[in-house]
């Protein structure tokens, strides 16, 4: 559609199928997956050996660094240079990091003055952030594809758990721009994996879906009618997963051996054993657990049962995650028309037991479960660059709330209400003369502030002094189609205004991307150039459809003089769109404004004249008027 | 929110309502969702609840047929459909789908909706909506209830005044829907508000219930 503005033998757009093609991608704590809709079906882009999953692990022991299979192999030899798990990082301080019998499998930096609470690792000689390391691992990911498909990629629709709060949903779109791509959709994993299982098979009716993947849980509830995806409830533990099945069990080896005080190298060693010996017991009823720690020869044989009995309660609390949604969406588990297994956890029999029996039904796992998340992003990948039937309707997973006096938290937004939202509330000073107000941003279930999490905080400064209680502040909360939070403040009655996209108080702040840009070799000044030349065009091209819309309707109210000096503006518009200079792009831009400014006056005078000789205008819109959708 | 032109007001019911397209500047029905000239998707401009969802001004509402319009709006709006366009395009869809999402959460729960129709027939002012009642046989209702509920020691007993309070949620919502469709707002308004302090209740007595299991 947009070349047909373009004159015949002018050069299209070179890049058309670029634009047009974009990846999905699953991010995981444990492995990624990138897959891309080519022709009708979705396809997961494999290796040389037909293997889709790369594992999440990044190693920094050579000059590049490398990531999936390569990087698992550098983990015996060099434990400190390579790095895993770092999903869980993301968005998080240095206090969040789990902890093995008192080691860290990372070796944390000391937090520099200046910078924001996001946690920082010590690799080597380097110092890096969960952010720096994901976009190591989507480049890899990107650069798979465009191997596989022979050109460049830019765009991707990208999973996140449903569950992930602003922060960590924020710091996994800065990774996409420092890895040079561009986010079209952060789509929750559930949600994508019911899309993959509802195209598949046409179901409709209620669904939930079970994903318990490295390092997350998420449950969520789904409405399926005719190509709509409506999330109804979302819930679960963003703190988690297999990696904490391979705790439990890296646990109970060191309590069986009375090995203490491993160093950061070696806690990693012994979880990768402790999940070899997990992975085992999925088919097997025992498995030893081997591996060389702190001076020690570590071998224990450990059958399924004790196994199961060590990670029994974190199912329970899955369950209970699973009873909260369906209580927040009003139904029971009879309601429930199909269950889906998402992520490499529900491999684990205990799992599909358990779930099983908590929806009285046998669990669905058809679509490989460590693959479906990236078939769905895929999938919707394809709806947003070419159009599509389909349309997902998700909800934010945790409440958005707001700090008020005596460290209790007001709700502003609900847990599991629909997004896109916005909902504003009025505030007012608590003493005489207040000029200022500290906003605080939390997330979370609970009332006091300590439990929430913090999101961020920002002040609303220049209220005129008045009495305590006269000021009138609107705080106003809108979380987009991505899950992300802006907030804004306002004085009403003076209109002193003030607005963050919240930087999550983990996240990374201006100054610091900034940088990481910067350095960064696959997003240089000129691609950021080249990006804002792009946007430019399209803005352009829209500018000139319109024009001729316009002037075709109500070309006969201009006279000849008047159009050709509005299609010889148009032409260098054209002219403009054609070349790279985007300044030549604005300037244009702005002439044609100029030059179409009666041509608009115009239109709008004979509409009014019309309406007062009672013609209506929104008989003419019949069509289109909000009664008649479709 | 665009500014609304109000012109030729007396001669036409209905209202001639336009304003200028903010892609070809050309006129368009402030109503529109998009213009008849360009195509371009519009803001969603202020329009009540039930209008913007395309149903009848009342307390009783279809639910499918809710439904139905909410999702057939969102399939054309939402701004996934408009992921390639230029940034402006996707800003006004996202506001659309914005204003849809707040239309349907507060007609899909009867009791946002009573509220909603409330406000909207000058019964309830935005200030006095989450003021406190002076209606004593309300209070007394509600304190008593609030004590059994504190008295209450086992699952079981919380178990039967949850019973109790949903049975009478469901009787006032037959209450409610009587009173708008004769037109006794008073009624409609005290059905309401004893909905309201029911619901609070059912949730304290969730919490209750939730805080003896763990």
């Amino acid at each position: 559609m947009l070349l047909q503005i373009h004159e015949p033998g002018e050069t299209p757009e070179p890049h058309a199928l670029e634009r047009k093609q974009a990846i999905g991608i699953d991010l995981g704590t444990t492995n990624s997956v990138v897959a891309m809709v080519t022709g009708e079906h979705p396809e997961v882009l494999r290796d040389a050996t037909g293997d889709g999953l790369v594992p999440s692990v990044v190693s920094y022991a050579y000059d590049e660094p490398a990531v999936g299979r390569q990087a698992l192999s550098d983990l015996a030899e060099y434990p400190d240079f390579v790095i895993s798990s770092i999903k869980r990082l993301m968005g998080r301080g240095a206090q969040d990091v789990k902890r093995l019998a008192g080691a860290l499998p990372y070796e944390i930096a000391p937090q520099e003055e200046g910078k924001s609470g996001m946690v920082r690792l010590k690799v080597g000689d380097q110092i890096l952030t969960p952010v720096e390391i994901s976009a190591d691992i989507l480049k890899a990911l990107k650069t798979r594809a465009e191997i596989s498909l022979g050109h460049k990629v830019e765009k991707a629709v990208i999973t996140v758990p449903a569950y992930f709060d602003d922060a960590a949903r924020t710091a996994t779109k800065d990774a996409a721009r420092l890895a040079g791509l561009e986010v079209l959709r952060l789509v929750n994993e559930p949600t994508a994996a019911a899309l993959a299982y509802g195209l598949d098979s046409a179901a409709e009716g209620i669904y939930a879906v079970y994903d318990l993947g490295g390092g997350t849980f998420d449950i969520s509830l789904l409405k399926l009618q005719k190509g709509v995806f409506q999330v109804l409830a979302t819930g679960g533990d963003a703190q988690l997963g297999g990696d904490d099945f391979d705790h439990a069990l890296a646990d109970w080896a060191m309590r069986r051996t009375g090995i203490q005080g491993l160093t950061s190298g070696e806690a990693k060693i012994l979880l990768q054993a402790a999940r070899a010996a997990k992975e085992r017991l999925t088919t097997a009823s025992g498995a030893e657990l081997k591996a060389k720690v702190a001076g020690h020869d570590v071998r224990q044989s450990i059958d399924r049962g004790t196994f199961e009995v060590l990670i029994e309660p974190l199912i329970g609390r899955t369950l209970r995650a699973c009873r909260q949604v369906l209580e927040d969406a009003k139904l029971t588990a009879a309601d429930v028309k199909g269950v889906v297994l998402v992520g490499g956890s529900t491999r684990v029999p205990l799992v599909r037991a358990f779930v099983a029996d908590f929806f009285k039904q046998q669990p669905l796992a058809d679509i490989n479960p460590d693959e479906v998340v990236a078939v769905g992003a895929a999938l919707q990948a394809k709806a947003l660059t070419q159009g599509s039937d389909t349309l997902l309707l998700d909800v934010i997973p945790l409440s958005l709330g707001i700090e008020t006096m005596g460290g209790i938290v007001e709700k502003v937004i609900d847990r599991n209400t629909a997004i896109p939202v916005t909902k504003a509330q009025d505030f007012t000073t608590y003493q005489d003369g207040q000029t200022g107000m500290l906003i605080h941003v939390v997330q979370g279930e609970r009332e006091t502030v300590d439990a929430c999490r913090s999101l961020g905080r920002f002040e609303l400064k220049g209220i005129p002094p008045m009495v305590a209680g006269a000021a009138r502040i609107r705080v106003t909360y809108a979380v987009d189609a991505d899950g992300l939070l802006t907030v804004s403040a306002e004085e009403k009655t003076t209109g002193v205004k003030s607005e963050i996209a919240v930087k999550p108080s983990y996240g990374l702040s201006d100054d610091e991307m900034a940088d990481m840009l910067r350095d960064s070799l696959t997003f240089a000044r000129e691609d950021m150039e080249k990006r804002l030349l792009l946007e430019a065009r399209v803005e352009a091209e829209r500018v000139l459809l319109a024009l001729n819309a316009a002037l075709k309707a109500d070309g006969a109210l201009l006279t000849l003089a008047e159009r050709n000096e509005i299609e010889r503006v148009a032409q260098k518009v054209r002219d403009a769109i054609a070349g790279e200079d985007r300044d030549r792009v604005h300037n244009a831009m702005e002439e044609l404004d100029r030059a179409t400014h009666a041509f608009a006056q115009k239109r709008m005078d004979r509409a009014i004249q019309g309406a007062l000789k009672g013609q209506r205008l929104d008989e003419v819109e019949a069509g289109m008027a909000p009664d008649t959708p479709n | 929110m665009s500014v609304v032109q109000n012109i030729g007001g007396t001669g036409t019911p209905g209202g001639a309502e336009f304003v200028p397209c903010w892609s070809c500047k050309g006129p368009v029905a402030s109503r529109a969702l998009f213009c008849h000239t360009c195509g371009a998707i519009q803001a969603p401009g202020s329009t009540d609840h039930f209008t913007r969802l395309g149903i009848e001004r009342s307390f009783d509402v279809d639910d499918d047929k809710l439904e139905k319009q909410y999702l057939g709006f969102q399939r054309v709006l939402h701004p996934d459909r408009f992921a390639g366009k230029p940034a402006k395009e996707r800003a006004m869809a996202e506001a659309q789908a914005v204003a849809l999402n707040e239309a349907y959460a507060t007609l899909d729960d009867p009791l946002k909706r009573a509220t909603y129709l409330l406000r909207l027939k000058g019964v309830l002012s935005e200030a006095a909506a989450d003021k406190t009642v002076n209606d004593p046989a309300l209070l007394m209702e509600a304190m008593e209830k609030r004590e059994a509920l504190a008295e209450a020691e086992s699952a079981d007993a919380i178990e039967k005044l949850t019973v109790e309070a949903a049975g009478d949620a469901i009787q006032l919502l037959s209450d409610i829907s009587k009173a708008f469709a004769s037109d006794d707002l008073t009624a409609a308004n005290r059905a309401t508000l004893r909905l309201k302090y029911l619901r609070k209740f059912l949730e304290e007595a969730r919490l209750r219930r939730a805080a003896l299991e763990d």
